[in-house]
């Protein structure tokens, strides 16, 4: 029963064509008085351009702030877009509604941090997991029984009549996000979106859902968005990463040329502001940027790092945005003057 | 300074609560040992009862909790059997100072930062309206916020600068031991990193000692001198951080340090099967020991903390020699 | 197990959650007694008064309360002539019937009253009656004679000349030894009988008669103005006021739920309506609108119980509903449900509100009693359903009667008892549910 189906991304995959193509993108958040009176805007995704291939896990990383959560809900079409196109196995998303933005919904699974608020607590697990059959038309009990049982058992809850029954706070916290990633599955999507999945599990409980997304992202052969925080969560489970800042992305490579090569000072920050675990690190300072994330209301001039940037070359970054396309090497993509 | 009386004295520091299903007992027997000028760092996972020990320390136990056991010794003097008021007036932040994790929530949001900065020297220490904003404002100089923010509301400023704001407060009665609780893990890498600056830089030039309970691995690193690690309400190592993060003795450790994701290495994590067990009814013998790869017969009695090495102890059989301590 | 059933398990833990159950159950038994011992229309055809209750007493108090004196009040006596026999003799071209009512009176009170209920079949001629009183030591005194139509009330206790006679009202002259005109007459025991003599003038014309003694007391619950046993009305307020409450709660705490979450979810305009709606129906008074209503267009109890949630919609618990519901709305649940394609109703009615539904129970439950105490309130100020029997309407009636002057205080108690019964049965569940599904309120 896990055999992925033959569908009509995997054809295209074969063909080389992306899963999701979004270029330009802008969400911006109207900020309004009384109501009405609009007196400025939220810049949460301020000019973003990618690519996620079918069978390809690819990592946003960036911190609170950076719009990566707002990138996210803008492909679950929860948020409309203000500019740019997303096209999602060639199709556009733009404008799309009623049956059409549904059978959209049901090809992109959606994994989110907090697994306990995941879940509607008044439902037992049969219940949740019955939910997305349900609205999508999947008929008779005993089909939709299987389907939920299948899902239970592939994200490791066996048997699946051990959970079937329960209520969500009756599992802990790993089990819950379990549950999560078997109702992304259900509907056998094309595409995951996991919005920091394992921020909020204790450490032990991390390395495990990480796996199982990285599992079923293979056997599925899904295109996987994994957006984090932390750097050190990356390594061993994408592909390609991409770092967020100030609503913009500003470097993406393999992920191990991004954590060998970094090449945007910001992603140099980043790194040198974590760790691994060493009894050192209590004797040393480490070097942090001054100054504050960017505000997206009034985002600065020219490149967005500029004001906390070591190496911000005065006329030229707070003038002139960098375009994204700087590539020291051909896979590796920096919105940096510095390689120009 | 091995010579000197420990600073903070935990011993057999036992915590329940009364909860619909039974008496949970959060801390059990819980021995800890700080001295002064030095960070510990009590390292677990969610309900391993280091949220308890640090509430404990501060007497911010909810309603539903027992009155705690054991001893709990601040310079040799016993902390425990304190009357409240005694305690509010001699320790609770001219002793002891809390960092929480949420500073949203722990400041007034109606009530100038400045103000509330001041505010425990308004209390404890007498001092008058114009000293105390004098020292507010180098308490904000040392944690690094600019002192003219001292006049603004905490909703004005940004996540990191009202975690330094929180530890401002702490700081500003120069206490002999601040609680960290989980100060940076609602914040972002790069104000997470330089908190921890400043919280080096403030234990380095004042000597004041920490107790920081995290759950966080990597974050524990950046401060302690020694580490207490906790299971399923009883401490299960303690060592100093330098033996402890290169060679952890007792089998949660290893695993937990495995289970760490790393950004430089090539080995990739390891997960740590099955679940703590419950706290209402924990299990007779060694409580990791269901899901230790090592267990072994004697893992069914329970065991004591057992020395392995300078000022370490892990509490687990492997370490147990018949002779005596290694 | 659900947490619903979880929660409903916890009621063992309240004894006055069961106390409060037992009071509904015992309410409810009433009413399904009540409405299948008399089916509605019965109901509604009794109330009306008339010569269903010509039988009994006016205004008679309880049996109860006169056991609790120690009295020996009368009681009702019935002696018709078709349980005696009736004597026949014939003569020419008349016949002579004769029937002996006996009365056994062994009671320490006069009757209230005395009535002859007559009726007689004939073609064209009307039998003459004539009637004469039995004291046990056997004096006879003679009362009325006359002729009788098809049905007619002989009021022996109103006849003015037996009253001169007798120097007593007929009720207590006939039933006493006393001279005529004594100031404190006593009853003589014994057994009585009334005489009755027809003539007959034609051969296939019937007589039947009915005696009846009024007596002081009356069943559990006595009687009204209009000779009505209040069990009656007391058993049928039972369902209308349970149907009462029930309906305009949950017609109210339902439709508010959904349109306050109807609002919550679709912000904007939607909600900006839905509050000022709300606003100005705060301000607008319930009470003088149902007055309004019930005074220039029906007073219908389901019209009523139509206004009541027609405006109760709107209320305060809109607001209330509407702070739970925010936060609620940001739920990573709710994201997730619209992930993966729910439309906004399934959104609303099966993520929204069964989010609050278990805090809004107990709040339901104790809504309840003050629906039934509204409909009661309305019936006392006049704007009862003119033709149910309800609580309300007993104490409208007793109102206007005076009850309370004239002593009658039975009239007044046993409404008056119920409603409290209700809203403490309600009460008292609703504050144990209050404490099992309100985390708030939770003692650990």
């Amino acid at each position: 029963m896990t055999t992925p189906q033959p569908s009509a991304s995997a054809s295209r995959a074969a063909r080389g064509e992306p899963v999701l193509c979004v270029e330009g993108l802008q969400t911006h958040f109207d900020l309004r008085q009384w109501g009405f009176v609009r007196v400025g805007s939220v810049r949460a995704v301020d000019g973003v351009d990618f690519t996620l291939d079918a069978g390809e896990t690819v990592a946003v990383v960036g911190e609170s702030g950076c719009g990566k959560s707002s990138l996210a809900r803008t492909l679950l079409a929860l948020h409309r877009p203000t500019d740019g196109a997303i096209r999602f196995d060639g199709t556009p998303l733009n404008g799309l509604s009623g049956s059409a933005l549904k059978a959209y919904r049901g090809r992109v699974g959606y994994v989110q941090q907090d697994p306990y608020g995941a879940l509607p607590p008044f439902m037992d697990i049969q219940r949740i997991l019955a939910e997305p059959l349900i609205i999508h038309g999947v008929r008779g009990r005993a089909e939709r029984a299987r389907r939920i049982d299948a899902a239970l058992e592939e994200v490791g809850l066996t048997p699946a009549a051990d959970t079937r029954g329960k209520f969500p706070h009756q599992l802990s916290g790993g089990q819950q996000q379990r549950v999560v990633i078997a109702r992304a599955l259900l509907l056998r999507p094309a595409m995951i979106i996991a919005d920091e999945p394992v921020s909020m599990l204790d450490a032990s409980v991390r390395v495990e859902i990480l796996e199982l997304l990285r599992r079923v992202q293979r056997e599925h052969h899904l295109a996987l968005l994994y957006i984090t925080h932390d750097l050190s969560t990356v390594r061993h489970y994408v592909d390609r990463a991409m770092v967020m800042y100030g609503g913009r992305i500003v470097e993406q490579a393999p992920v191990a040329e991004l954590l060998a090569r970094p090449g945007h000072p910001y992603t140099e920050a980043l790194l040198s502001a974590l760790g691994d675990p060493d009894a050192d690190n209590a004797h040393r300072q480490r070097e942090v940027p001054g100054g504050e994330p960017p505000s997206l209301i009034q985002p600065p001039s020219g490149c967005r790092f500029h004001p906390r940037c070591r190496h911000a070359m005065p006329g030229k970054c707070e003038l002139e945005p960098p375009p994204p396309d700087f590539r020291p090497r051909p896979d590796h993509r920096i919105a940096c003057w510095l390689h120009e | 300074m091995m010579a000197a009386a420990p600073l903070l004295e935990i011993e057999d520091l036992g915590l329940s609560y009364a909860t619909e299903q039974g008496t949970l007992r959060a801390v059990d027997g819980v021995d800890l040992r700080l001295h002064r000028n030095e960070a510990l760092a009590v390292l677990g996972e969610s309900g391993c009862g280091k949220s308890s020990l640090a509430k404990t320390l501060l007497r911010t136990l909810p309603r539903n909790a027992y009155p705690p056991t054991g001893q709990l010794r601040l310079d040799g003097r016993d902390v425990l059997g304190l009357p409240e008021e005694r305690f509010r007036r001699e320790v609770r932040w001219v002793r002891i100072a809390l960092v929480m994790q949420a500073a949203m929530n722990a400041l007034n949001p109606v009530v100038r930062v400045g103000e509330q900065v001041a505010e425990p020297l308004r209390i404890h220490h007498r001092a008058s309206r114009r000293q105390a904003r004098q020292r507010a404002a180098e308490a904000f100089e040392e944690v690094g916020i600019p002192t003219d923010f001292l006049r603004r509301y905490p909703h004005e400023l940004s996540g990191g600068m009202r975690q330094r704001a929180v530890l401002a407060m702490a700081l500003v009665t120069e206490p002999d031991l601040v609680l960290l609780d989980e100060p940076t893990s609602a914040l972002d890498v790069l104000t997470q990193a330089s908190i921890m600056n400043v919280l080096k830089r403030i234990k380095h030039e004042r000597g004041v000692s920490f107790v920081f309970i995290t759950h966080d691995v990597a974050t524990a690193s950046e401060l302690a001198d020694r580490v207490a690690l906790m299971y399923a309400g009883q401490v299960v190592e303690a060592a100093s951080a330098r033996a402890f993060f290169s060679e952890p003795a007792h089998p949660y450790s290893r695993l937990l340090m495995a289970s760490v994701p790393r950004l430089y290495q090539e080995q990739p994590p390891s997960s740590i099967p099955g679940r703590p067990p419950s706290l209402l009814d924990p299990p007779a013998g060694c409580r990791f020991a269901e899901r230790c790869p090592w267990a072994f017969e004697r893992c069914s009695e329970p065991p004591p903390m057992i020395p392995c090495g300078e000022r370490r102890q892990a509490r687990c059989w492997l370490h147990h020699s018949p002779g005596g301590a290694r | 197990m659900t947490p619903w059933l979880q929660g409903l398990a916890r009621l063992r833990q309240y004894p006055s959650a069961l106390a409060g159950l037992g009071i509904i159950a015992l309410l409810v038994a009433m009413a399904v007694y009540a409405v299948t011992a008399i089916p509605y229309s019965e109901a509604r055809e009794l109330w009306r008064g008339g010569e269903a209750w010509q039988d009994l007493p006016t205004n008679a108090s309880p049996v109860w309360t006169d056991r609790l004196l120690g009295g020996n009040a009368p009681r009702t006596i019935r002696v018709a002539t078709d349980d005696v026999v009736m004597e026949q003799e014939r003569y020419e071209g008349v016949r002579l019937q004769r029937a002996v009512l006996p009365v056994d009176f062994p009671y320490g009170g006069f009757p209230q009253e005395i009535n002859l209920f007559v009726e007689s079949q004939f073609d064209e001629r009307q039998p003459f009656v004539r009637l004469t009183w039995r004291t046990p030591d056997g004096e006879s005194i003679p009362l009325d004679a006359r002729r009788v139509g098809e049905s007619e009330r002989i009021s022996i206790s109103q006849d003015r000349q037996l009253e001169s006679r007798l120097g007593f009202t007929p009720q207590v002259g006939l039933f006493t030894d006393a001279e005529p005109g004594a100031d404190d007459p006593q009853v003589r025991q014994g057994t009585y009988e009334l005489v009755i003599e027809a003539i007959q003038f034609e051969e296939t014309a019937t007589l039947d008669a009915n005696l009846v003694v009024y007596g002081q007391v009356h069943g559990l619950f006595g009687t009204d103005h209009k000779r009505r046993d209040l069990t009656v009305a007391l058993l049928w307020g039972t369902p209308v006021a349970l149907a009462f409450g029930l309906l305009a709660a949950v017609g109210t705490t339902l439709t508010t739920l959904i349109i306050a979450a109807t609002g919550v979810w679709f912000g904007g305009w939607v909600d900006a309506v839905i509050q000022r709606l709300t606003e100005i129906n705060i301000i607008l008074p319930l009470l003088p609108i149902l007055v309004m209503v019930g005074t220039l267009y029906s007073t219908s109890i389901w019209l009523m119980l139509g206004v009541v949630v027609v405006l109760g919609i709107f209320s305060a618990g809109i607001k209330m509903y509407r702070s739970m519901l925010l936060p609620i709305r940001e739920a990573p649940y709710i994201e997730a449900a619209r992930a993966y394609g729910a439309g906004n109703a399934r959104i609303i009615l099966r993520y929204l509100v069964p989010r609050i539904l278990p805090v809004l129970i107990p709040t339901f439950v104790t809504l309840i009693p003050t629906y039934v105490f509204l409909e009661a309130s309305l019936a006392v100020l006049g704007l009862g359903d003119p033709v149910l029997p309800t609580w309300g309407k007993i104490l409208n009636d007793a109102q206007a009667q005076s009850a309370l002057y004239h002593g009658f205080y039975y009239w007044v108690l046993a409404p008056a008892a119920l409603l409290m019964l209700t809203g403490l049965g309600f009460a008292m569940l609703g504050f144990a549910l209050d404490r099992i599904f309100n985390p708030r309120l939770r003692n650990v």
